[in-house]
């Protein structure tokens, strides 16, 4: 059974048309990153799948209708929206004492045995912690959770950089095991690309790509064209070019490696890249745009 | 380690999968009850404060009529004498006074601001249903603020017995005059019963706040106070009636006359003899009040149920 299916997935706010029919598979033991621009629909498909809003089409989760079953989904799904999002007024104590009183599936001992390896103190209110330090808090709770499914809505969102990759290694390394899934959406794109092994670029409540990282790979490619050879590039139809220091950098779609490596430098292209080319060009604000 | 972890190993699986589900019914209440006070400390401390408050005013007076053997103890009238009791009465009256306005304060606030500092994504990520959430909320003015008023009320008047009697050995008046007071005891039992049916009685005023917390983006009093008073006015120049008005005024004081006899419970030897629990059992006004309520508070775990931060 798929953890998450989705299909025709529709939403509308006012006169606003957040999801346009959006479908969406996630099998379970995968990572998948969800990245779009601001306004995309993103917290929209994610707020439909935890059953915080309705939704037209149908929509699956576990086995469960969200919107209808949300109390008995959140015994499996964990969820850690941007960290600004836990109560300032609570103390750390207050938070585990809570949450292993509401929740079935909850360790606190694995919890403390976290939160024992960074400064925050038992005693300390949320509102006297710094945002790296909320963002552990969180993640502690969310980890000792056994849940089939973690939904990270921007969740480093405003961290600095150390804080940002402790919480990638801490949730690959302590968190993430085959049998569990885990979807998330950032806007720090390239920090991911190694940590998801799928991929999903949303835009104008739509989905405009979707694939594994290792079709990901083997798919696209980025090559830094020789000068000279700009024009006989050209002609293979790249998806999107742009200049840096002088030189054209050409990112192909299934385009033979061995054909681009003749014209010049090749690289798997940065998640970053392909989103500028495929969602910046829609969008009209990508370099470049309108070649 | 957790408590349920340490047991669950033991047990059949059928059992294991029927202990989370058992404690899911009751504990996510309990504990949801409990995040209110830590968030709400003013609820437990205020109705305190008010009863340490008028414990020192009891003393001071009791100090300042100590100089004068054989007067009567009096609080707040001394000009006037006034049955001993009565300083009593006046003590209960300003602490279920205060347990009042903190209800309604706790109410107008507790569905807005989770909205406001966005905690109730962080809320809504627990397994805690909106039903538990707003009835742990509601809980509150319902049902810990009636038994906190009911337990300060019994200490601040054990506080003021015993300084009665402190001021009184020292000033060398007799306790003549104590010997004919009304039993605290059965006193105590019709003022808990008093909590208890204002409580009740005023639970669609406390669900309707809830309600207008719920709904309002800001300013939740107004929300909940300003279509109250444009209905009556609206009635008022457009009919020259008053029945909203009248059916308010009976909603905020009506219990008095449903629940007790035209007698003040503080004022006659036996208190418990004033309590009118059947008439109030057969009053539509508790029963009308009560499904009001139910009605307001389902409104409220509907908004809950759609709203996200603001």
């Amino acid at each position: 059974m798929a953890c998450i299916e989705a299909r025709g997935l529709r939403k509308v706010y006012g006169a606003t048309l957040a999801l346009d029919g959006v479908d969406l598979c996630v099998e379970p033991g995968r990572i998948l990153g969800l990245i779009g621009p601001n306004g995309a629909g993103k917290t929209t498909v994610l707020n439909a799948i935890l059953g915080l809003i309705p939704c037209e089409g149908e929509l699956k989760v576990l086995g469960r209708n969200p919107w209808a079953e949300r109390e008995q989904l959140t015994r499996d799904v964990a969820f850690i929206a941007d960290v600004a999002a836990m109560p300032r007024w609570l103390r750390v104590s207050q938070a585990l004492e809570y949450v292993a009183g509401v929740h079935p599936r909850f360790e606190r001992a694995k919890a403390e045995a976290f939160l024992r390896k960074t400064w925050i103190r038992p005693a300390s209110k949320i509102r006297d912690l710094s945002k790296g330090m909320v963002a552990q808090l969180h993640l502690a709770l969310v980890m000792a959770v056994d849940a089939k499914l973690l939904v990270l809505d921007e969740p480093t969102l405003g961290l600095d950089i150390l804080y940002r990759k402790q919480f990638y290694d801490s949730l690959l390394n302590d968190y993430f095991d085959r049998s569990r899934t885990i979807i998330l959406t950032t806007h720090e794109v390239a920090e991911i690309q190694h940590v998801i092994t799928d991929i999903m670029f949303i835009s104008a409540g739509r989905i405009v790509l979707r694939c594994s990282m290792e079709e990901f790979d083997s798919r696209y490619l980025e090559l830094n064209v020789n000068p000279q050879q700009l024009a006989a590039a050209r002609t293979l139809c790249p998806i999107h070019e742009r200049q840096i220091f002088g030189r054209s950098i050409l990112l192909f779609d299934g385009v033979d490696r061995d054909r681009l490596a003749a014209l010049g430098e090749t690289r798997i292209p940065g998640i970053a890249d392909l989103f500028v080319a495929i969602v910046g060009q829609a969008d009209g604000r990508a370099q470049g745009a309108g070649r | 380690m957790n408590p349920q972890s340490d047991v669950l190993p033991e047990l059949p699986l059928e059992q294991q999968a029927g202990v989370p589900a058992a404690m899911a019914r009751t504990r996510p209440f309990y504990w949801s009850v409990r995040r209110e006070l830590w968030e709400n400390r003013f609820v437990l401390v205020a109705p305190v404060v008010v009863g340490a408050v008028v414990l020192t005013a009891f003393l001071v007076n009791a100090i300042h009529l100590a100089g004068r053997p054989g007067a009567p103890l009096q609080l707040l009238i001394p000009s006037q004498p006034t049955p001993i009791e009565q300083p009593y009465a006046i003590a209960a009256v300003l602490i279920v006074l205060g347990g009042l306005l903190v209800g309604a304060f706790y109410c107008v606030e507790a569905l807005h601001r989770e909205r406001v500092d966005r905690s109730i994504v962080f809320w809504k990520s627990l397994p805690v249903s909106d039903v538990t959430t707003v009835l742990s909320k509601a809980a509150i003015p319902l049902l810990v603020l009636p038994l906190l008023m009911a337990a300060v009320i019994v200490v601040t008047h054990l506080g003021m017995l015993l300084l009665n009697l402190l001021v009184r050995l020292a000033s060398g008046a007799g306790l003549v005059a104590l010997r004919t007071q009304t039993p605290l005891f059965e006193l105590w039992v019709a003022l808990l019963y008093g909590v208890v049916v204002l409580a009740l009685w005023h639970a669609p005023i406390y669900a309707w706040l809830l309600l207008a917390s719920g709904w309002a983006r800001r300013a939740a009093f107004l929300w909940a106070s300003l279509p109250l008073i444009a209905i009556c006015i609206l009635e008022k120049i457009a009919f020259n009636t008053s029945y909203f008005a009248s059916f308010l005024q009976y909603r905020f004081s009506g219990w008095w006359a449903a629940a007790f006899r035209y007698q003040r419970p503080c004022c006659v030897p036996h208190p418990l003899s004033t309590l009118t629990p059947g008439a109030l059992l057969g009053a539509p006004g508790l029963w009308i009040g009560l499904a009001i309520a139910a009605i307001f508070l389902a409104g409220a775990v509907r908004l809950r149920r759609c709203s996200g931060p603001i």
